[in-house]
């Protein structure tokens, strides 16, 4: 058995200090009993000689000092997985919350995962199909990408998502495919949201859920979403699947990691996030990708709602700079009216060069999308000119574009929320706006492009 | 070997006992399980650890080993080509022996001990050396040769020298020293990260490094031997500017610095450079390129090595006398690694957290570029240009590490979101950015290529400027408020920015431009400038000189082939559409 401790000298938020201890390792899962023989889980941050700090998962509510025994077990937090695991749920620490038995684990797998070898990385190439255009059209998903939404409170970003879930698929390929779904600190109604849908698509039974909702403990949020990519990378990796996770909220990941932070005393970054706060959440959205060799991949949607809307945030900055480009969600297009409300020109896909064009999607793709950017933007602009002059300054093209900005919002970026746009359909959307313009106003496209689709069909 | 206890283990730094006699930056192998990891401060008998492994299941009272040696890189034949991670251990091989996920304690030579390498020397018995000087050649690659040289107190007389095929650790050449102690040379030195390799004499930089990017080479050239940063937001296109820069830019070896960002952008560079070629010998670039890659969800220790790792491996090779560029992408995440660390060590912080030295750091860093005159006896050039891109927080350019940066570097590629949002790419600005090399290139931009393309480029400037300008009116009073001639000022400079300065790196095409082509295509937009101007004084109609069909052949140039005639073609047509109206 593991040695007992009854030596907790200081409970500080979610830390608990453990005082005369020996032979004991950092990043040690441990185990608390309180006077009640209730038992919670930890992690050891720090161990010196004679003391280790422990977060505690459930938060330290009711523990005390002099009756607490404290274990240390030898090894870092691990789920057990089988093939058992699809279709199950749990909660955010990885036990059962279905009622279901334990799972009669064929591994144990370290939570923490180890970094892919970048040379073992797999350029993620081939083409998502979601169905809504301004992601396929403008920011095309690729497997083994992540690519968040950026979204703001009360935006509607659970409908996405699920919209993506259901309608996701790669052309042409029938492949065995799971989804992961790991909810941190999200209420009870959002999360059902996405039961409910998986459940009306049959994609349950090839989900696993990990959540830990917004009554829960907030602490244990820092496993939760490990505990979700380490299922998603046993699935892809080791049995063949395409696996899409989702992650919902990160912000409410990030403030947990913020409390731990304070709790130790130690020096905030920014809005008082920790400075590692970037190395942390990298150590989580890189485990999406593709492997040289492996069949499976994972592909990752990671959800934030950006406080006060604002980009520049930490939690949405320090994710932009590590994930695959975001989608952005604009609540100005959402008052319009407008769904899904997503903003494309903030909004990026990194990987997009490799999976779209002859072939994968259509020969002309990379140049539309590039077009269309340029006639959006430069479309918004004549907006913003005839808000402070009037639309009467504006010169005859200027007022085209300032049109063609509108179309582009109520004919390409409006869709239903049950309304699966082939590739093919989305890109001559773009032509048939496109055609608002004179030719030679289109730039970015090939010659050979313009002659070829320019006039319709 | 010498041991200590470790009484602390804090992430990524741990703290040891009975160190006493241990020296800074010395390398300390950490735990049972033998992690790397080098001391970066001592108080007492204690020394502070910076571990390059994740130190999960790591504890006090386990040993610490005292190798007595500073953390150094493998100077030799079997680097170009490499994948390394930040301690310069060869990833590839890695992945061989121990599978798809980066695993800890690995030890692994950087450079193949096996493999034998044919040496050719040039110096015979009776020759006397110096320091630095080149004893002989190992071709590593079709395009690369590897000059072997004299390490550091390599001065003396060759008693014997081989030809051969070798292993980097076999005996090559003898030379007995002043002293009468003889001194053995193998295929490979070994140089301490953090030490800069000695120069003879630093050079003034005078040649631009040209990198087929229109804006860069044009408005804001970077010199052979200089230094550039790129700041700006993500999304921004910092590490598209530097995979442009390493595919195309004419530097003869190229060290790319993977600093803490994306696994699938090394991906990408490992697939795209065996099949891209070399311009001018039609080899694949991958042969004159070395990638360190330590990316975000590696050990953040290892990334604050990592641009030393880089940085020694390219003096190595500008001490052969090659032209070599550095990329750092990005100099940001180092700055947090020293962040995280120096936070660890409980330091008092300085601006945003990061510790007081990050500026002297930085400076330094930079500071190990330059066009020099190599040592050894033999009157080498070598270069060495350095480009950082930085990732300041929210795109903030006030940021620490931003602002530290710029008081070193000489050029400065500004990144802005809003042109990125429109999809302008290159998105740099053209009224931000600056280098500080545009007087010293002038004499070789006029005798290489072209007289007049320095007052070019400076004309293109100075139009770009009064767009702003007049822009600003137009928004306040109208369009209408503006006299053709300024009008047309508008017209010209959003031709610049269409047609000249956007490049879209992912068009075959597009994405290199040599310099003749440059000049040639901004030659072409300003002579429609001037030709324009005299249309409107000789009383032409302004919307039948901006409707022109010619215009719409400008526009296209840049997908237009390299050349000479078919370039020229378009300024004949716009003398021909002039006679039109
Ligand atoms: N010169 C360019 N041509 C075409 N696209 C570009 C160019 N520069 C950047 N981009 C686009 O912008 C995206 C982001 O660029 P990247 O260099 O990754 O940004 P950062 O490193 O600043 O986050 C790229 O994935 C690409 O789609
Ligand atoms: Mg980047």
């Amino acid at each position: 058995m593991h040695k007992e401790y009854l030596t907790v000298s200081n409970i500080v938020g979610p830390l608990v200090i453990v005082e005369k201890i020996a032979d004991v390792k950092y990043n040690e899962l441990v185990e608390i009993e309180d006077s009640r023989g209730r038992l919670r889980r930890g992690t050891v941050l720090e161990v010196s000689t004679d003391q280790a700090v422990v977060q505690v998962f459930e938060g330290t509510v009711g523990l005390d000092i002099d009756k607490s025994r404290v274990r240390f077990l030898g090894r870092s937090q691990q789920l057990p997985v089988s093939e058992e695991i699809i279709g199950r749920v749990f909660d955010g620490s990885g036990r059962p919350r279905d009622n279901g038995p334990q799972i009669i684990a064929r591994k144990r797998l370290d939570i923490n995962g180890s970094p892919i070898n970048p040379d073992a990385r797999d350029y993620p190439s081939e083409f998502i199909q979601t169905g809504i255009s301004s992601i396929d059209g403008m920011n095309p998903l690729v497997r083994g990408q992540k690519l968040p939404i950026f979204s703001g409170s009360g935006l509607p970003h659970p409908r996405i998502a699920a919209q993506i879930a259901r309608q996701a698929k790669v052309l042409g390929k029938e492949e065995k495919f799971a989804v992961v779904f790991a909810a941190m600190g999200i209420t009870f109604e959002e999360a059902n949201f996405f039961i409910e849908d998986f459940r009306n698509t049959g994609a349950l039974e090839r989900a696993v859920l990990f959540l830990n909702l917004a009554n829960e403990p907030a602490i244990e949020r820092i496993a939760t979403p490990r505990l979700a990519l380490t299922c998603a990378e046993y699935l892809a990796f080791e049995l063949d699947m395409h696996v899409l996770v989702i992650l919902v909220d990160m912000t409410f990941y990030a403030e947990a990691l913020r409390e731990i932070s304070a709790a130790r005393k130690e020096i905030p970054g920014r809005r008082g996030y920790p400075g590692y706060l970037y190395t942390d959440l990298a150590t989580m959205y890189e485990r999406a990708g593709r492997i040289k060799g492996k069949k499976g991949s994972i592909t990752m949607i990671p959800i934030l709602t950006m406080p006060e809307d604002d980009k520049t945030h930490p939690i949405p900055d320090l994710t932009g700079y590590i994930t695959e480009g975001q989608v952005i969600l604009s609540r100005e297009l959402h008052r319009k009216g407008i769904y899904p409300p997503i903003d494309v020109l903030p909004s990026l896909s990194r990987l997009k060069d490799k999976g779209i064009g002859a072939g994968k999607t259509r020969e002309d793709h990379a140049d539309v999308l590039n077009q269309l950017f340029a006639c959006y933007a430069r479309g918004k602009e004549a907006r913003e000119l005839a808000l402070i002059l009037g639309e009467a300054a504006l010169s005859d093209l200027d007022r085209l574009y300032l049109k063609f900005a509108d179309l582009f919002e109520t004919e390409f970026v409006r869709q239903g929320e049950f309304e699966a746009r082939t590739i093919e359909q989305t890109i001559e959307l773009g032509w048939k706006l496109m055609r608002q313009l004179p030719k030679k106003e289109l730039k970015r496209i090939r010659p050979e492009y313009l002659e070829k689709y320019y006039s319709p069909a | 070997m010498r041991q200590g206890k470790i009484i602390r283990v804090a992430g990524p730094l741990v703290v040891a006992a009975e160190c006493l006699g241990a020296k800074m930056y010395d390398m300390v192998r950490v735990g049972h399980l033998g992690l790397i990891g080098e001391i970066i401060e001592l108080n007492n008998d204690r020394a502070y650890i910076q571990v390059y492994e994740d130190t999960t299941g790591v504890g006090p009272g386990e040993p610490v080993v005292l190798t007595e040696k500073p953390l150094s890189v493998e100077l030799g034949p079997g680097i170009l080509g490499s994948i390394y991670d930040g301690i310069q251990r060869p990833l590839d091989v890695i992945r061989a022996r121990h599978g798809d996920f980066v695993s800890r304690g690995i030890e692994v030579p950087a450079l193949d001990r096996e493999r034998r390498w044919p040496f050719e020397p040039v110096k015979k018995v009776g020759d006397r050396v110096l320091a630095g000087d080149i004893i002989g050649y190992v071709q590593e690659t079709p395009l690369i040769q590897h000059r072997i040289m004299t390490p550091e107190n390599g001065d003396g007389e060759i008693i014997e020298i081989k030809e051969g095929e070798f292993q980097v650790e076999e005996v090559v050449c003898r030379i007995k020293k002043d002293s009468g102690e003889i001194k053995e040379l193998n295929l490979f030195q070994v140089w301490p990260v953090r030490k800069q390799r000695p120069v003879k004499e630093r050079l003034m930089p005078f040649e631009p490094l040209i990198t087929g990017q229109r804006i860069l080479d044009t408005l804001f050239p970077l010199a052979k031997g200089g230094t550039a940063c790129v700041p700006g937001p993500f999304g921004s296109g910092k590490t598209v500017v530097q995979h442009q820069l390493a595919k195309w830019s004419d530097a003869q070896i190229i060290v790319y610095v993977a600093c803490g960002e994306r696994g699938n952008e090394v991906a990408d560079l490992l697939l795209s450079f065996p099949e891209l070629k070399d311009p001018n010998t039609g080899r694949p670039l991958l042969e004159r390129t070395v990638i360190i890659a330590n990316t975000s969800n590696m050990p953040v220790a290892a990334r604050e090595a990592s641009i030393y790792t880089g940085m020694t491996i390219a003096e190595y090779f500008r001490d052969m006398g090659y032209s070599v560029a550095l990329m750092a992408d990005s100099s940001s995440r180092w700055a947090e690694a020293l962040r995280e660390i120096g936070g660890r060590m409980e330091e008092m912080p300085g601006d945003e957290g990061y510790p007081a030295y990050l500026a002297s750091r930085l400076a330094e860093f930079y500071e190990r570029a330059g066009k020099v005159v190599c040592s050894g006896s033999e009157e080498r050039i070598g270069a060495l240009s350095v480009i950082g891109a930085v990732s300041p927080p929210g795109g903030d350019l006030s940021d620490p590490v931003v602002q530290a940066t710029l008081k070193v570097v000489k050029v400065f590629w500004a990144l802005d979101d809003r042109l990125a949002n429109m999809r302008h790419f290159p998105a740099i600005n053209w009224l931000q950015s600056y280098s500080l090399y545009r007087d010293s290139l002038k004499k070789y931009l006029a005798e290489k290529v072209a007289e007049d393309f320095v007052e070019l480029s400076q004309e293109a400037m100075k139009l770009l400027e009064l767009e702003a300008e007049l822009q600003e009116i137009a928004r306040l009073i109208g369009l209408e408020s503006l006299s053709y001639k300024e009008r047309l000022i508008l017209e010209t400079a959003r031709s610049i920015r269409e047609d000249f300065l956007h490049q879209n790196a992912f068009h075959p095409q597009d994405t290199y431009t040599s310099m003749r082509k440059q000049y040639l295509m901004l030659r072409t937009i300003l002579h429609f400038h001037h030709r324009a101007n005299e249309a409107l004084e000789a009383g032409k109609e302004f919307n039948d000189i901006i409707s022109l069909e010619v215009r719409d052949r400008i526009s296209k140039m840049k997908y237009l082939p390299e050349e000479e005639e078919t370039l020229l073609q378009v300024e004949k047509e716009v003398d021909a559409s002039f006679k039109t109206l």
